[in-house]
């Protein structure tokens, strides 16, 4: 097979064709990353990339299959790994100068199954600084930029994943989302992207952000290759004490079923209207009237606490970062600095998290220290989850009368890069969507839905589901795929300007 | 009223273990004067004895069985320290003099 029809197979059919030995996994690894070479410097996807590491573990994939071993339908299929997940064998910087050489002397649960799935990791991608973010651009090692424009963002935090997966130099990504991070890069990047129920997916070695919010998951091209890459890391897992003890959703067998008749959907009234692109609402439209025309029954539903959801959000995971990132002391491993032998621990601890921590970390660390400090507490962040427990009331009420709620993923496409960066709320308002499903726990995945006529770029279709019913999302997702697919005579991706 | 003062963000910025620079004072002030007087929406609508939720899924605490696994040898373990002596992480003075 040439290097560009490996390229553009998905990574259902690439590991079908590593299986079937029409093709190998060192083959499939050594075509991403010569694409890696060629893109790479116009995108800015990656932070680490060491061919060398790559191509050794693509052989010893080729080699468990030439021993008889089947590791599942993901075998011989490269992925890019998000810079927030410890691997062994590279190093791991969640986009921060107080981690930029550290090497992690353990893999997250999340990278020991892709190894134990047969992936291939090509490298650690680019995202936020500690995925605190919606546009990559908080990272320390430089932007992402979207290869549908390169002067917009590719939104964030998962941007270098939704980036590298968009450009042809990966088939699938991981990411983490806690507040939008998955879904958001995603949606403005053309692919299908699912925030997991919380504790659906492992949390070890996942660099904290927010613990209660936190939640890994995949990046694709499509829908059933997003869901092979969930089943492949998803499940309980022991080391994580708010891991799920319940068996994986059926993603995939969703996926494949792609049918929504007589499935009762819900458009979320307070998630649109004012402050919505015009054509972001107008594809968003199409798709529920897409929905209808499969056989779906659309009802409008209110839920009025996501009015709050934004603010209850912007207190609850700032508090919880600044309790995280406590960590990051300069004792025992990092960034140190001004270490001369005069100052106390204290002084280099401060001068060192002064010195290692971006702006947008900065910022929410104090912000969580207000909020949590006495005096304010019971006005922020117990508010905060009194909010929290009225959009969890919101959904469960509304999930009593439909399977699955729908809105548009981000209120905008992609926006400008540096158009956002001096204005902190008007950044945060890309996560208007899709914070409520962080804060209640649930299953949650953006489909793309089409461009809008203004600026060409892509919408996203946001899909939730009760705790759980993931399966529901997928469902839901590959008919959208699909109708829209045939309707517009191929898939949405082939239409960006680093599509192979 | 500005929700959040110049002094404040500098004492929180001492609580949080982050040498600011002045104009980094400044700017964050200004910053989440503004985060907050957004943030406090969260107010309106949280009234009552409405019950807080700190956490998407009821919780309870997991214990693994008592056994002995294999952990990370002190080699491993002391690999990312910024200094290191016998074996241990070597860190800057901890106590004053007469503590």
């Amino acid at each position: 097979m040439s290097a560009t029809d490996l390229l553009r197979l998905s990574a259902a059919e690439l590991g079908e064709k590593v299986r079937a030995g029409e093709t190998t996994s060192v083959e499939a690894a050594g075509a991403y990353l010569d694409r890696i070479a060629e893109v790479e410097g116009d995108i800015h996807a990656y932070l680490h990339l060491d061919r060398e590491t790559a191509l050794a573990q693509a052989r010893a994939v080729d080699e468990r299959i030439a021993a008889g071993e089947d590791p599942g339908p993901l075998a011989g299929v490269p992925v890019a790994h998000k810079d927030v997940f410890t691997t062994e064998d590279m190093p791991t910087t969640a986009a921060s100068k107080i981690l930029a050489d550290w090497r992690p002397p353990y893999d997250a649960t999340v990278t020991a199954r892709l190894r134990r799935a047969g992936t291939v990791i090509l490298g650690k991608t680019n995202m936020d600084e500690f995925a605190m973010g919606s546009s990559t651009e908080n990272s320390a090692f430089g932007a992402t930029r979207n290869p549908w424009n390169p002067d917009r963002i590719p939104g964030g935090s998962s941007g270098g994943s939704s980036a590298a997966v968009a450009a042809f130099e990966a088939p699938l990504a991981t990411g983490t989302d806690t507040g939008g991070s998955i879904r958001q890069p995603a949606a403005v990047c053309g692919l299908v992207g699912a925030k997991p129920t919380y504790g659906g997916s492992s949390r070890y070695g996942l660099i904290a952000f927010a613990s209660s919010l936190d939640t890994p998951g995949p990046i694709a091209r499509n829908v059933l290759d997003a869901a092979l890459l969930h089943e492949a890391f998803s499940g309980h897992d022991p080391r994580d004490s708010t891991s799920v003890d319940a068996p994986v959703p059926p993603v995939v067998e969703a996926a494949r079923r792609a049918d929504v008749a007589g499935l009762r959907v819900g458009v979320v009234r307070e998630l649109g209207g004012e402050g919505y692109q015009p054509g972001v609402q107008q594809r968003f439209q199409e798709s529920v009237e897409l929905l209808e025309s499969l056989g779906a029954k659309v009802v409008e539903v209110s839920c009025p606490s996501f009015d709050a959801a934004l603010a209850a959000y912007y207190l609850i995971a700032p508090s919880e970062c600044s309790s995280n990132l406590a960590r990051f002391d300069a004792m025992r491993y990092g960034l140190r600095v001004g270490d001369d032998g005069g100052r106390s621990a204290e002084e280099v601890m401060s001068l060192t998290r002064a010195e290692g921590f971006g702006p947008e970390v900065k910022r929410r660390i104090i912000l969580g220290t207000y909020a949590l400090s006495s005096g304010y507490y019971d006005a922020y962040y117990g508010s905060a989850q009194q909010v929290r427990t009225l959009v969890k009331r919101d959904f469960d009420a509304a999930f009593e009368n439909v399977d699955v709620l729908v809105s548009p993923t981000t209120p905008t496409t992609a926006f400008p890069i540096g158009e956002r960066t001096g204005d902190p709320m008007s950044m945060y308002l890309a996560d208007l969507c899709t914070i409520p499903s962080n804060l209640a726990g649930n299953a949650a995945l953006s489909v793309p839905c089409g461009l809008a006529p203004e600026d060409g770029l892509p919408v996203g279709l946001q899909i939730m589901a009760p705790a759980l019913a993931d399966d529901r999302t997928y469902r839901v997702g590959a008919a959208v795929e699909a109708a829209l697919a045939e309707r517009r005579g191929g898939p949405l991706l082939s239409e960006n300007a680093y599509a192979v | 009223m500005s929700a959040i003062t110049r002094d404040e963000v500098a004492h929180l910025a001492r609580l949080s273990r982050l040498a600011l620079h002045e104009d980094e004072l400044d700017q964050l002030a200004a910053q989440l004067d503004e985060i907050i007087s957004a943030v406090a929406k969260v107010q309106e609508v949280a009234q009552g004895d409405i019950p807080p939720t700190s956490h998407a899924l009821p919780l309870t605490n997991v214990y693994r069985p008592d056994e002995s696994l294999p952990g990370l040898t002190p080699d491993q373990a002391l690999a990312g320290a910024p200094a290191v002596e016998d074996q241990r992480f070597r860190v800057p003075q901890i106590l004053g003099e007469d503590q």
